[in-house]
């Protein structure tokens, strides 16, 4: 399917209920469904967020609101169960992760902004687009499903590491609960290829007349890598899981080596947890750039159209992404240095690990020179970018303590990583995928959301974010581990370090509620606005990219007539000797002007 | 239920009277010609000012925590190479800080100072190769160095232990820790997990027990009298079935009858230890001593060497800034010198006075991994000595308790399958004796290495 044989669409054949909302193959109806699923699946792992943390503040107080959700089996007279505190936080790390972030975030605006971006009447394979998405679907079904099994859902935490995950005995979440789990992943890892083919194919060869690679937006550049990265890493977790499904069910020892369960005498031998966790971070850290490079995509977009200036370097802006993608394959072992893999390998880790701050840093010091006299409108768009760079920046510094081995050791999996990561990834990508909401709102839906609530809800999100991460850094290098039910450990041996991390979790769960209720505003904003939103116009930001000249009214193949031809690169803001202060890409150069 | 109900209302209303407002204000913007893409300028001006606001409410609550919680409130690093650790944290949170604040105050900062303003046009400014090539060497050069200073660091703490460490076992499993000194010889006796469990002679009423599965002649007979029994139990069962005295379920009998086997397989691996480890069998076993707590000299360097019965563990002693995985089926090493003893700390102005070191599980391994501590003292050498006379430390393997003289000891005729032929006994010999030598390890499977 090339986007000539699309070329007639468009005009005549009425679609069924069904085929236009439900079985769409046009890549803006399935960018809105991926986008509809997640924000649901953001709901539930916002609220399993919310139980565990009252939990974490208010251990062992009997409280109406777990007791309302989680009933009596799950929280006995109002107190959390201890296997099912560890069932929420696998659950809420999982969904976050894999469903939001990046089944959400990569199939809502790499659905959307793909062809509409590089020229293209729709993806390669709408079929295969289609497919993705009703997987995604699928496996989002499950995971939900597994929080109502008898046993619990997986409770080993979302990087299962064996032998916890595979023994029943040895926690009751590693029961029906992982198979759901592990069923429910090797179905969002087909759907998730399926896109990133998809995404690839489409990048590589549906680009419209004068796209050349140089002139693509810096969203298609970091959609291209990041699908890239998807299909190189992610068949890796199929392996690692199908081959925990064997040690599971047929007793081979790929990951058990002399192990007791149960007080039974287990023969499997010869195998290691170790290589296991091999796998799993071989996906496990391109997978957080695979959630990263999208936001960061989104926001080198939105950043230029309302700083009203070209991004700075353009060029060094898609270097640092090529660099950052290559890199991020050689970095896994770090979250391994004290697993008992050999030092050496370790040592050789801290050093690719720490390269891959300079792209890093590339990046933000671009970003803040793009707002460097520039004309900044704030847009709510524009407020969640400008949140992102801030959470890049001061997750990503605390990544430079956790690269050093020696200082790894100290801090490994406490809250000091729980915050690095969160802050780094959680809420940047986060911000990325709001700030995408309001900007392609009017893209998606045709109507404008509210830009008051919109304000609105970014400081109150930003405020209670840093609220919630920021004490983390201390509860960690104070010695919290994470996944801990409670910290009466130390009672009796510390108990000014119990008293600290008390206090603090008092605050960081205070600033989780707040924070949690303040994303009603934007669910109210959201829905209301897909309804009752004003109409949008066509070209609302006054954006150079070609989805802008598509018509408001979505039409399948995208252009009513021909697709345009593109002249320029997409970031000819405030030019000098233009009019207006945007020049859109299909404006031809004139005599004597240079692409950029 | 009534109280649910009426959450659920509030709820309903709610939602209902912001969707009433929020049309009023649609349909007066809509009167107004006002467009939602159209911020105007005071509301433009607010945001930006509140970018300010933010930053200074950011770094201020940053330096508050920094005052107050600063390194965590944990006391000063209590062993050898905590305090490296600690001195290497300070040197990179210095530099962390420092890229912290100026990037973060750069950002908030531009985006204060260069809100819109119609009259104003945007600065031309693409790229330029200068600055770029400047944000690339200058963070190169900064992280050349801290990756110099960590390895140095890392080298040093994953370096060999000295000649005079004293070798201490964490042993791991849901969800406590035991520890096995070495004993006068400084070397612990070779353990294998096969040999866990307990037994009994029911003749005498004697039993024994091996929780660390160590090895010696004694506790090897101990096993197969343990596995005779079990075998037998579960032999009779299956007699009774048999009879139609007992009504098992199939899929009940198919595992009885599974574990039957597995239980004579072990038995077979276990019957082949006593030539496996040959004379040496016995050699380092007898004067380990096991306790549920730790104690520690001031300034004695440990060789910790750990292990792990059932899932992954880490023992981690957050005040002596050390952690170390323990692997099922791997032995994992850690390097410990304790620099302050328990009292000392006490008596620190800023310490409570009933302190005490800690050691905790920090891989999730269970429901009950938060409670998975080990208390720690660190003394003097008398207190050691008086310690380890004391009623808390225990011998690791008791082998006054004779096994009973009549074993079954008689080895299976069954053919040995190929497919679990090859688990261990094969390339047994490959030099348990060099292992004990360095101290530390002890023997039993090849692959635990
Ligand atoms: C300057 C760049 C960065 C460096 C040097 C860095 C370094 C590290 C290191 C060493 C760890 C392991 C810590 C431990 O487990 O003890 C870690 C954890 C993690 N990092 Fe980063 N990081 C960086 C940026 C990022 C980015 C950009 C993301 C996401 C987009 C990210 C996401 C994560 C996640 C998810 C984990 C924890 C996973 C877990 O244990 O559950 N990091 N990081
Ligand atoms: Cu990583
Ligand atoms: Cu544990």
């Amino acid at each position: 399917m090339s986007a000539a044989a699309h070329t007639d669409h468009g005009h005549h054949h009425k679609e069924s209920f069904i085929t236009k909302y439900i079985f769409s193959q046009d890549h803006k109806m399935i960018g809105k469904q991926f986008l509809i699923t997640a924000i649901f699946m953001a709901v539930v792992a916002v609220i399993l967020s919310i139980l565990f943390r009252i939990q974490l503040a208010w251990p062992g107080e009997s409280n109406s609101v777990l007791s309302f959700f989680l009933g009596d089996t799950w929280a006995p007279d109002g107190v959390l169960d201890r296997g099912m505190y560890l069932g929420l936080v696998t659950i809420h790390g999982t969904i976050m992760v894999f469903f939001v972030l990046t089944g959400g975030l990569s199939g809502t605006f790499s659905n959307l902004l793909i062809p509409l971006q590089v020229g293209a009447r729709d993806m390669a394979s709408g079929l295969l687009n289609m497919i993705s998405y009703w997987l995604f679907f699928l496996s989002s079904i499950l995971m939900l499903y597994s929080l109502f099994l008898e046993t619990g859902p997986a409770s080993a935490g979302w990087t299962i590491y064996p032998p916890l995950s595979i023994y029943e005995e040895a926690i009751p979440g590693s029961g029906a609960g992982m198979t759901v789990w592990l069923l429910s992943m090797t179905i969002f890892i087909a759907s998730s290829l399926l896109g990133s083919l998809n995404y690839i194919v489409t990048v590589l060869n549906l680009r419209t007349k004068g796209m050349k690679m140089t002139r693509l937006p810096l969203t298609i550049w970091a959609f291209f890598v990041t699908a890239i990265l998807g299909v190189l890493s992610f068949p890796v977790l199929v392996s690692a899981v199908v081959l925990m499904l064997m040690d599971r069910t047929l007793g081979t020892s790929f990951y058990v080596n002399d192990t007791i369960i149960a007080g039974e005498v287990l023969e499997q031998s010869g195998g290691s947890p170790i290589l296991f966790e091999h796998l799993f971070w071989f996906l496990g850290h391109p997978e957080v750039y695979i959630v990263l490079l999208p936001a960061l995509g989104l926001t080198s977009e939105i950043v230029a159209t309302n700083a009203r200036k070209p991004i700075f370097g353009y060029r060094a802006m898609i270097g640092s992404i090529l660099a950052i993608g290559f890199l991020s394959f050689i970095v896994w072992g770090h979250h391994m240095f004290i697993s008992g893999m050999n030092p050496f390998l370790g040592g050789v880790f801290v050093f690719t690990t720490l390269l891959i701050a300079i792209p890093s840093a590339v990046k933000v010091f671009n970003y803040i020179t793009t707002l460097w006299k520039g004309n900044i409108k704030y847009t709510p768009a524009m407020l969640f970018s400008i949140g992102l760079v801030s959470s890049f920046i001061t997750g990503g510094v605390t990544g430079i303590i956790l690269a050093d081995s020696a200082l790894d050791i100290a801090v490994h999996d406490t809250y000091f990583v729980v915050a690095h990561f969160h802050v780094v990834m959680g809420l940047s990508a986060i911000f990325g995928m709001f700030a995408g909401v309001y900007h392609w709102f009017p893209k998606m839906y045709g109507k404008m959301m509210n830009a008051k609530l919109g304000m609105v809800h970014f400081w109150l999100t930003l405020v209670s974010a840093y609220g919630v991460f920021f004490p983390m850094h201390f509860v960690g290098i104070g010695g919290a581990p994470r996944r801990y039910y409670d910290y009466s450990v130390y009672e009796g041996f510390d108990s000014q370090q119990f008293e600290m991390i008390m206090d603090l979790n008092v605050v960081i769960s205070i600033f989780a509620i707040i924070g949690g209720l303040a994303q009603i505003i934007f669910l109210f904003n959201f829905f209301y606005s897909t309804f009752k939103g004003q109409k949008a116009v066509q070209n609302p930001w006054k954006g150079n990219s070609l989805e802008w000249t598509t018509p408001v009214e979505h039409v399948h193949g995208n252009w009513p007539g021909e697709i345009p031809e593109v002249h320029r690169w997409p970031y000819d803001y405030s030019k000098p000797g233009a009019d207006d202060d945007y020049i859109p890409q299909t404006v031809p150069l004139k005599e004597g002007e240079e692409d950029h | 239920m009534g109280m649910k109900f009426v959450v659920l209302v509030v709820v309903v209303l709610a939602v209902i009277a912001i969707a009433q407002i929020m049309r009023v204000y649609e349909l007066s913007s809509k009167i107004r010609g006002k467009r939602e893409e159209d911020i105007d300028l005071r509301v433009n001006n607010i945001n930006a000012s509140l970018m300010l606001v933010f930053l200074l409410l950011f770094f201020g609550s940053f330096f508050y925590m920094l005052a107050v919680y600063g390194n965590g409130m944990l006391p000063e690093p209590a062993s050898v190479l905590g305090e490296k650790i600690h001195w290497l944290f300070n040197v990179n949170w210095i530099i962390v800080i420092a890229v912290f604040l100026l990037t973060n105050g750069l950002l908030f900062v531009f985006a204060w100072k260069y809100s819109y303003h119609p009259d104003r046009k945007a600065h031309w400014f693409p790229h330029d190769n200068k600055l770029e090539m400047i944000w690339t060497v200058v963070p190169a050069a900064v992280l050349a160095v801290i990756i110099i200073l960590g390895l140095m660091t890392w080298n040093e703490i994953t370096g060999e232990p000295s000649d005079d460490a004293v070798v201490v076992e964490l042993y791991a499993k849901q969800f406590d820790w035991t520890a096995r000194y070495s004993g006068d010889d400084n070397k612990l006796g070779f353990s294998d997990y096969k040999l866990i469990g307990n037994a009994e002679d029911k003749s005498s009423g004697t039993s024994y027990s091996n929780p660390l599965g160590l090895v010696t002649d004694n506790s090897v007979l101990w096993r197969v009298q343990g596995l005779n029994d079990e075998i037998a139990a579960l032999d009779e069962n299956i007699e009774l079935e048999a009879n139609n005295l007992k009504a098992y379920s199939q899929a009940n009998l198919n595992k009885m009858n599974a574990k039957v086997e597995k239980l004579r397989r072990i038995r077979e691996r276990v019957l082949d230890m006593t030539e496996m480890y040959g004379d040496s069998i016995n050699a380092f076993a007898e004067d380990d001593f096991v306790t549920k707590e730790l104690f520690l000299i001031k300034d004695q360097e440990y060789f910790f060497v750990l292990r792990s019965q059932d899932v992954l563990h880490s023992a981690y002693f957050p005040h002596f800034r050390a952690q170390m995985n323990c692997v099922p089926g791997q032995r994992t090493s850690l390097k410990v010198t304790p620099t302050i003893t328990t009292q000392e700390m006490r008596s620190k102005d800023n310490i409570p006075d009933d302190f005490n070191f800690i050691l905790m599980c920090n891989k999730i391994c269970g429901v009950s991994h938060s409670n998975m501590k080990m208390a720690v003292t660190v003394g003097t050498e008398e207190e050691f000595i008086e310690w380890k006379n004391g009623p808390l430390a225990t011998v690791a393997i008791n082998d006054s308790i004779v096994a009973p003289a009549e074993i079954d000891m008689e080895r299976m005729d069954w053919p040995e399958p190929a497919h679990h032929g090859d688990h261990g006994e094969e390339h047994e010999d490959e030099g348990h004796n060099d292992h004990a030598e360095e101290g530390g390890e002890s023997h039993g499977d090849p692959h635990g290495h």
